[in-house]
């Protein structure tokens, strides 16, 4: 965007307004949808507005670490699939795939909602594997929230398959929910020129100075951050942001279920 | 005969579909016919990369067939493509390639990528459905609609629109044969199992019946979304 | 005898059978096998006299001769500049289309049009090859300022102009904005906050019922459902689309993108 543009933008958003209408934190439509993968142990479908992400959860039984021999372990991978994008191209996940994966993986790691050690089997042996991935389905803008959402919702919808003589019956789903201790919500501040703004369109991801992202726990304690665009941000800007994320987390937290 | 799910021997499984549901894309379909799911996006025509590949003629064609990770029957399929995926993108691509005029946009490539969010047999032919609904949705000019099913065996009957167990039965053949919608020719064909000849014209001709169905689905689907 | 097999305006999709018999003949969209004439294209069945063609309801935009459009500066070459137009293929604007200026060899080609500016141009010529050039000469072509870009199908271009530009500029006077069509779809708004989201929230509207009767109608009856935006003083148009140029200096640093530090 040019400079012109970029300043209109900028002036409308000091003004309060956004193109589309919508506040500065306003998030759009929010949608959740449970179970909707039939061969995933676990899987969820989230639309914010017309960006859809479907997350589907596969557990596999391996080897634990040697370091952890009584603990299970998470994996989270994101696939910007190119249905999503003009701009994704089919192959290897590119850097602002990794970056997004890693940053939903912290958020569920360090809340401790998957409590690792009940995924033994048998220590030193057998532990179980959750492996969670995300994939875009339509990118209409804030990708980060819309798969942090999915993630948690996909894991929350997670059942047990049944296990027995070392073997996995994939299609045969136990009653045991995946144990969760906790449901951490994420939520991408953005800040473009003074102003802050949430759920950004693919126009505004354009344009945008910097952004937090702000893992936040059940209880309302922080439990992981990432700082990303080109510009640095103030310490003042940071709460701003912190205590924005904090607010509108419960937006997010409430079309969960449980 | 009863099939394991109760079907008569050409019935097939339920269908919908629907186009436009990815609104980023210049045009998308989604396909569903028993568990099976698949979405197309078509992106194009647009310029095309490295410049080797452009043909100064006209457009190409381009399709990329991806099963999600967690779309599976079994195990998780690894992300990142293996060779049954790259060879199923071909055949996809082939199967719509006879119906899409593509001389418009030399030096072009209209980009077809299938994805399957679940999986339960028949995932090559309800991609060419899904991609074919795309196609259409981005205003690409073709002179028919395609649409695919696969027919096979179990014991001695020739069955329509396998399902996973019948699919990986042993005794079987699976015959993935994909047709355009008014003239009935044949753009895809494919067969492993073993099969007499005259039970493979009994397959195709079962397959000629059920891709009038799936015409009919795709026809809707693409209607509603700009029914007034 | 020939027979229409779909009624006038109704949604038809390729390989669908709009006619038989000899009476009919094959336009846009449509192609004759045999005793039929069938659809090649997704769109509305438009009949005029004895030709049946078809009425695009999507696809990219394709240049044509004489089209206005709204185009995006992406490179800067040797010759002039390269500009996104929202089709398959990107655009030329060479010196020489740009303006009737003298642009010396070594002259600083961003100081008429820097990457990312927007303009309006008009569509010179298109090879088969589909190269196209494009030129600043002629009333209302210019270099674009502050305002918002709004993008729609651009085969929603002509139910948005109206007819005789009805529609756009019942838009315009009811928003209070200044607002260009581009024929590849991309539009551009100028006015107050207020009329320019609503004159943006307009235009997606038509997109959406683009393809409905009584269109006008609806459309006025949904700017009413909003207050009539505050009318502000705009800023005048931009006549010619050049800035003062800078005087050549040697020590200046070449060229380059803008952005990095803001």
């Amino acid at each position: 965007m040019n400079k012109e543009l970029h300043a209109h933008m900028i002036k409308f958003l000091e003004r309060g307004s956004r193109y589309d209408g919508r506040k500065p934190l306003e998030y759009r439509d929010i949608l959740v949808e449970y179970g909707i993968v039939k061969n995933a142990e676990g899987s969820a479908r989230v639309k914010i507005g017309e960006t859809e992400v479907i997350t589907g959860v596969k557990l596999v039984v391996d080897k634990p670490y040697p370091d952890t021999p009584e603990q299970g372990s998470l994996m989270v991978g994101a696939e910007f699939l190119p249905i999503a994008n003009p701009d994704f191209e089919v192959g290897p996940p590119g850097i602002a795939a990794v970056e997004l994966a890693r940053v939903v993986d912290r958020g569920i790691r360090e809340s401790k909602a998957i409590d690792v050690k009940k995924l033994c089997i048998t220590a030193q042996e057998k532990v179980w594997t959750v492996i969670v991935d995300i994939c875009t389905v339509n990118d209409a803008g804030n990708l980060f929230d819309v798969s942090a959402l999915s993630a948690i919702a996909a894991l929350q919808s997670t059942k047990f398959p049944e296990y027995a003589d070392g073997k996995i019956q994939y299609g045969k789903l136990t009653d045991t929910p995946l144990p969760l201790a906790d449901v951490p919500i994420e939520v991408t501040v953005f800040k473009i020129g003074k102003s802050y703004i949430v759920d950004p369109t693919p126009d505004e991801e354009k344009v945008y100075d910097a952004r937090l992202t702000v893992a936040i726990s059940r209880d309302g304690r922080l439990c992981a951050l990432q700082k990303g665009g080109d510009v640095a941000l103030s310490e003042d800007d940071i709460f701003a942001m912190i205590d924005i994320a904090a607010e509108k987390q419960h937006e997010l937290r409430e079309k969960l279920e449980g | 005969m009863k099939r394991i799910d109760g079907r008569k021997p050409d019935e097939m499984r339920e269908m919908s579909a629907k186009a436009g549901i990815i609104p980023r894309a210049d045009g998308s379909g989604y396909f569903q016919i028993g568990n099976t799911i698949a979405y197309a996006a078509v992106y194009g025509p647009r310029n095309l990369y490295p410049r080797f590949l452009q043909d100064p003629q006209k457009g190409i064609l381009r399709v990329n067939y991806n099963m999600m990770p967690f779309s599976s029957k079994g195990e998780r399929v690894r992300p990142g493509g293996n060779r049954r995926s790259k060879e199923l993108g071909l055949v996809i691509e082939k199967s719509l390639l006879p119906v899409v005029n593509l001389y418009e946009f030399p030096n072009a490539v209209v980009d077809v990528f299938v994805e399957l969010p679940q999986t339960d047999a028949g995932t090559r032919c309800a991609g060419i459905c899904a991609a074919a609904i795309a196609l259409a949705d981005a205003g690409i000019p073709m002179r028919d609609l395609v649409a695919a099913v696969s027919a096979g065996k179990a014991g001695d009957t020739v069955i329509l629109d396998l399902n996973y167990e019948e699919d990986s039965a042993e005794e079987g053949a699976d015959i993935p044969v994909a047709m355009t919608g008014r003239s009935k020719e044949i753009t895809l064909l494919q067969m492993d199992g073993r099969m007499t000849a005259e039970d493979l014209r009994k397959a195709v001709q079962l397959c000629r019946k059920g891709i009038s169905q799936i015409i009919a689905v795709q026809q809707k689907a693409l209607q509603e979304k700009y029914a007034p | 005898m020939g027979t229409l097999l779909v009624s006038e305006k109704t949604v038809v999709v390729p390989g669908q059978e709009l006619a038989t018999g000899m009476d009919y003949l094959p336009g846009f969209g449509a192609y004759r096998d045999g005793e039929h004439i069938v659809a090649s294209q997704l769109g509305l069945l438009s009949v005029e006299g004895r030709a049946i063609k078809i009425i695009p309801l999507s696809g990219k935009y394709i240049p044509k001769n004489d089209d206005t459009v709204i185009a995006q500066v992406v490179d800067i070459t040797l010759h002039g500049w390269r500009l996104e137009i929202n089709s398959a293929y990107s655009a030329m604007l060479t010196l020489k289309d740009a303006t009737s200026d003298f642009i010396a060899r070594d002259a600083d080609l961003t100081a008429y049009f820097n990457f990312g500016d927007w303009i309006v141009a008009g569509v010179a010529n298109v090879t088969t090859q589909k190269l196209i050039d494009l030129t600043m000469k002629g009333p209302g072509l210019r270099k674009l300022g502050e305002g918002m870009i709004v993008r729609v199908g651009p085969s929603k271009i002509p139910r948005i102009i109206g007819k005789g530009g009805s529609m756009v500029s019942m838009i315009k006077e009811y928003t209070g904005c200044r607002i260009i069509v581009g024929q590849n779809g991309v539009l551009w708004i100028q006015g107050s906050p207020e009329g320019e989201m609503l004159a943006a929230k307009t235009i997606k509207e038509i997109e959406q019922h683009a393809h409905r009767s009584g269109l006008t109608e609806r459309i006025k009856e949904f700017l009413g459902q909003f207050p009539k935006p505050e009318a502000v003083p705009l800023p005048p148009e931009e006549e010619r689309p050049h800035r003062e140029r800078r005087p050549f200096d040697p020590n200046r640093r070449p060229m380059r993108r803008s952005g990095g530090f803001r």
